[in-house]
């Protein structure tokens, strides 16, 4: 039998987990299973968790209390999932115990990025704007203006998501950026075609990781979160598209 | 459809899983299997919908459970989470043109050809859904045979 220290430990270390997990992305399947390993590793008997997109609860049944922590901000971040994952795996094969475990994670969860970690993802959005440009519409004459817009589009997205936390007005704004630049190369004669720009263009925006997720928590049966990362899904998708119109309609 | 055709739009597709993995941060480790995941998928893809004359629904749902099949498997060998490589090998097939062109004719005010482009969004991403959950379910199939085979081995020997 645990202490009640322990337990109060080995609670804060399923919680945070469970936090990071759910922050990044993480479907919701593999979150319950996470915890409720690390809890069976920590030795915690009759271990709960109840897990949706904006909170966690978890607790014991032989205890009175249970603890809760929620979940403000989304972002994808999968090399934390990976981490994560890492660390329940070494608290199963009980390489490390549970004080060091949530230090691990207490170190996962405040990792920054370097400086050069923007640019470098520009530089990413560009050329995958530019690649996919070319692989839907052939349109190889064109491209290097994709690669401009595209990766001008995601920085300013990643800046307004870094400076304001906003969720999907970045999308919008980024969006806007991109129709601007795209109908200013057109209208300068320097790019013919302004369609195949956009559509290489909001390519870095999708919503690859809402759209995944929802797809396999509403598989296995999880009701509450599948419907509502759809619903992220839609609403950015949405908020690209409106500002694509609003764009088109000045034209 | 020729060679070169074939590795160009390979490569085009390979190039754009990886920087998609960057952008969500995949582990360095992963971007080769991504990758090649992406890309050979992308092909497998290419060849049905645009030179076999396969429809739309059934070539995105042929491609959605190749992913998660290959996804799975890459994350047994690498000991990653299947989040790492089934996502940035989905984009080349988020119906993003399709979309595009919707919101276009939206715009102008093609009313009919609107609901043509909704028709086919819509189908791709009900494809893609039902096509990961068919390989979630493939997966378990096989980890299920695959215990089973193990078990039977350790009984007889």
């Amino acid at each position: 039998m645990l202490t009640k220290r322990r337990r109060a430990l080995a609670l804060k270390t399923c919680l945070l987990a469970g936090r990071i997990l759910i922050e990044n992305g993480s479907n919701m399947e593999r979150v319950n299973d996470t915890l409720s390993r690390m809890a069976t590793s920590a030795g915690l008997h009759n271990f709960e968790a109840f897990t949706t997109v904006t909170g966690i609860v978890v607790g014991t049944i032989d205890e009175p209390h249970a603890q809760v922590i929620t979940i403000r901000r989304r972002k994808n971040d999968l090399s934390k999932i990976a981490d994560v994952n890492e660390v329940s795996r070494e608290l199963a094969r009980h390489k490390i115990d549970v004080p060091q475990a949530l230090a691990k994670l207490k170190l996962i969860d405040r990792q920054q990025m370097p400086r050069w970690q923007n640019w470098y993802e520009a530089l990413a959005a560009a050329i995958l704007s530019g690649a996919l440009m070319i692989a839907f519409t052939g349109n190889i004459a064109d491209s290097w203006a994709g690669f401009i817009t595209g990766g001008c589009g995601y920085a300013a997205f990643s800046y307004l998501l870094r400076k304001f936390k906003i969720q999907y007005l970045g999308e919008f704004c980024s969006s806007l950026v991109i129709g601007i630049l795209a109908v200013i190369f057109v209208k300068l004669n320097l790019a013919n075609n302004i369609n195949d720009i956009i559509i290489g263009a909001v390519m870095p925006l999708v919503p690859g990781v809402p759209l995944t997720n929802a797809a396999r928590d509403l598989v296995s049966g999880n009701l509450i979160s599948g419907p509502t990362r759809g619903i992220e899904a839609v609403l950015t998708a949405v908020s690209i598209g409106s500002a694509i119109v609003i764009v088109l309609h000045f034209n | 459809m020729n060679w070169a055709n074939i590795i160009f739009q390979f490569i085009l597709c390979y190039v754009s899983t990886v920087c998609f993995g960057i952008l969500l941060h995949i582990p360095v480790k992963a971007y080769n299997a991504a990758g090649l995941i992406g890309g050979g998928v992308w092909v497998i893809y290419w060849i049905l919908y645009y030179h076999r004359g396969v429809d739309l629904a059934f070539s995105n749902l042929l491609a959605a459970i190749l992913i998660s099949l290959l996804s799975q498997a890459a994350a047994r060998r690498l000991r990653m989470p299947i989040i790492v490589f089934n996502v940035p090998a989905l984009v080349p097939f988020v119906p993003g043109g399709q979309a595009y062109k919707m919101v276009r004719n939206f715009a102008i005010g093609n009313y009919h050809l609107v609901s043509v482009y909704f028709y086919q969004v819509v189908v791709i991403v009900g494809a893609i859904t039902l096509g990961f959950g068919l390989g979630e379910l493939m997966n378990r199939v096989l980890n299920y045979v695959r215990q089973y085979l193990i078990k039977k081995s350790r009984f007889n020997s």
